[in-house]
């Protein structure tokens, strides 16, 4: 078993690759074929992670010398606990969300669902997100990076509405922004240790002088900073991702800031051990929760407002990796596990909301819970579950990381911990204003649009978006459709609203609930992988060894 | 340093200078300028890591008389990305400017609804 387990580690980038180029052969002429190749990629993609977690777990991590060059020569793929775990998560999301797009693609009779490249760039994505969490060679995760980036750039200007357009231009300067500054650290990098394959540098860091090792970290940092959107670097991500497709969103506010989350755990960890920036992302930490979750309670969008909550949940995990401690790192990845699932789930809801109550845009809306009870329950459980009531997984995730502060101890980890609760309860009253709004109260007359409405899609003759004109753009008038209008395409197709939803939809959001659940079920288990995880990567040498079983030369 | 290394060192300034200067401005074409130049500075950095940079990489095989051939294949991968994404950003600028006319950045749209509320009914 341990000797076939290694030739696993490559196939979660391999696969997607392979698929979208066979895709790319069909050009998209036969709508089924693409489907099902899709769905049984990502759901061998989901197997291989399945089994890499068990595979790491029982014999620890996995390393394959791509070519057979052995490192540090050739690019080293290493799949330990955090590895295999992300990868895991990250499938089983982006099956579920493929699902949903069909499905949203069927419904609206958009046979090529939605436009041919749909397919090929999704699964690209998907390759370049297990690129990243699988690089074992700081320049291969810059190629992972920039493969997921340059697909996304696709994805979010799918259609090319103009607002779409606008946004998706903003979008792709700061990710640029963020790359620049990235290569550059991993030409300092190379510099100054002679080596990009991360289990040799962070030995060679070691001897590198006392001065220099901190502008590497904190230059990496800021890279990873601004693709986690972590305050004051996250004011381009509530501007760009609701833009999106609703499945778009649902998947890039999920896994994208999630890689530079992991980017940070891994970089932290292996290469900068020590707390020599851990005040620094305390306090940066704080300010992003609370930044995060104020902006979230002035929206009047639910896209927007889940946009800025995914923006104030990103401080939770930047708490844990602060911290420093096997405890905090150990809530960290919990919470990153349950939060992917959480936030993918709510945006995926909020795409059925548009589609029954024909916007996203909270004085529209009024008694879903009535029209449609399902929904009430799909949206109620992952919304309660990210404000961490109870016995749900966001109330165990975030308890992990404040006993973690707790045990930590000095002034500004208790500061932490005030300002963790602090940002649980206002996430309680967005989510509590979200629901009082969209599905308790009685709607206005002819505030819910009708079944058969189509959602407006021309842009000349209506408010276009926030990213129109001034006076369109926050004049009181304009925000009666304004969301719906940019919403509503899909790859040139409007939306038209139903009674009743789309099954595939509904059963990739059902499922997606049930993970969301599931996590608080086997919680116990969960938290202790998660703890041998913390423990694994803090003490370095079994991620170093699997690279070189030899020793370090 | 020798003076080939040390004329590139004076480049890399000067296009992160500029670069950075394009970044801020208006226009989105100019901000793709500022990403070009940007990029430039970063690949020429990349090869500013090997100190023998004006020897070849591979003809004579002499401790010393070769560069180091990594930072050369990391420049060319990061040339092949940056050209990609430029032309890609070219194309979403030409969108843009077909689109409304002009190809300006628009303003934070947070800002510009705290702006609406601190200015006076009337004024609109």
């Amino acid at each position: 078993m341990s000797g076939i387990l290694h030739y696993l580690v490559p196939l979660p980038v391999v696969l997607p690759l392979l698929s979208a180029g066979v895709q790319f052969a069909f050009r998209g002429r036969v709508a089924l074929v693409q489907r099902s190749i899709s769905i049984a990629t990502l759901s061998a993609v989901l197997l291989t992670g399945l089994v890499l977690m068990v595979g790491t777990d029982t014999y620890g991590p996995q390393a394959v010398h791509v070519g057979g060059w052995t490192a540090p020569i050739g690019i080293a793929l290493v799949a330990d606990r955090l590895s295999a775990l992300m990868v895991t998560v990250s499938s089983a999301i982006t099956l579920a969300v493929m699902v949903y797009s069909i499905g949203q693609g069927m419904a609206d009779k958009n046979e090529a669902a939605p436009v041919a490249v749909y397919h090929p760039t999704y699964l690209i994505l998907t390759a370049g997100i297990s690129d990243a969490f699988l690089a074992g060679d700081l320049f291969n995760m810059y190629v992972g990076f920039e493969i997921l980036l340059t697909a996304s750039y696709v994805l979010l200007t799918l259609g090319g509405t103009q607002a779409r357009i606008r946004a998706g231009a903003t979008y792709v300067v700061v990710s640029l922004l963020s790359s620049l500054i990235f290569l550059i650290t991993v030409g300092l990098a190379y510099a100054a240790t002679g080596t990009v394959n991360l289990a040799q540098m962070s030995v060679r860091l070691a001897g590198v002088p006392d001065e220099l090792r901190p502008v590497l970290q904190v230059m990496l940092l800021t890279a990873f900073a601004i693709k986690a959107a972590m305050f004051p670097l996250s004011a381009w991500l509530p501007d760009s991702y609701p833009i999106a497709p609703a499945p778009i969103t649902a998947v890039f506010a999920g896994l994208l800031t999630k890689v530079g989350v992991y980017a940070i755990i891994r970089t932290q960890t292996l290469l900068f051990p020590g707390d020599t920036v851990n005040d620094l992302l305390m306090w940066a930490a704080l300010a992003t929760m609370l930044m995060g979750i104020l902006g979230a309670i002035a929206q009047t969008d639910i896209k927007r407002l889940l946009s800025f909550t995914l923006v104030s949940h990103i401080g939770y995990m930047v708490f844990g990796i602060a911290l420093g401690s096997v405890h905090g790192m150990a809530g960290a990845v919990f919470y990153v596990a349950h939060h992917i699932t959480v936030q993918t789930t709510l945006f995926l809801v909020t795409g059925l909301i548009e589609r029954r109550g024909g916007s996203t845009s909270l004085p529209d809306l009024g008694g879903l819970a009535k029209l449609s009870p399902v929904l009430g329950i799909l949206f109620f459980l992952p919304a309660m579950n990210l404000a961490g009531i109870p016995p749900l997984s966001g109330f165990l995730g975030k308890l992990g990381l404040m006993q973690a502060g707790v045990q930590q101890g000095t002034p500004l980890a208790y500061l932490l911990v005030a300002g963790s609760v602090l940002t649980s309860l206002l996430t309680l009253y967005a989510i509590a204003k979200t629901w009082n709004y969209a599905f308790w109260r009685a709607p206005a007359a002819g505030a819910v649009a009708a079944p058969g409405t189509v959602l407006e899609t021309s842009e000349d003759t209506a408010p276009t978006s926030a990213f129109g004109p001034i006076s369109q753009a926050v004049g009181p008038s304009s925000r009666v459709r304004s969301s719906a209008n940019r919403s509503a395409t899909f790859g040139g197709n409007p939306i038209v609203t139903s009674e009743t939803l789309p099954p595939s939809m509904l059963a990739a959001t059902i499922a997606l609930v049930a993970m969301g659940v599931a996590f608080t079920v086997l919680a116990g288990p969960l938290i202790e992988y998660s703890a041998q995880t913390a423990a694994e990567i803090m003490a370095q040498t079994p991620y170093i060894d699997s690279v070189f079983p030899g020793g370090v030369a | 340093m020798s003076a080939p290394g040390f004329i590139l060192v004076i480049a890399v300034a000067v296009l992160y200078s500029s670069g950075f200067y394009l970044l801020l401005q208006r226009s989105l074409m100019r901000v793709v300028f500022g990403i070009t130049a940007l990029g430039h500075a970063a690949n020429i950095s990349l090869l500013l890591t090997d100190e023998a940079i004006t020897l070849p990489p591979l003809l004579t095989g002499h401790e010393g008389e070769l560069s180091d051939p990594l930072p050369q294949a990391m420049t060319l991968t990061a040339i092949v990305i940056t050209f990609g994404v430029t032309t890609f950003l070219l194309a979403l600028a030409y969108r843009v400017w077909l689109g409304d006319g002009n190809d300006e950045v628009p303003n934070d749209v947070e800002d510009r609804r705290i702006k609406q509320l601190s200015e006076p009914e009337d004024s609109a």
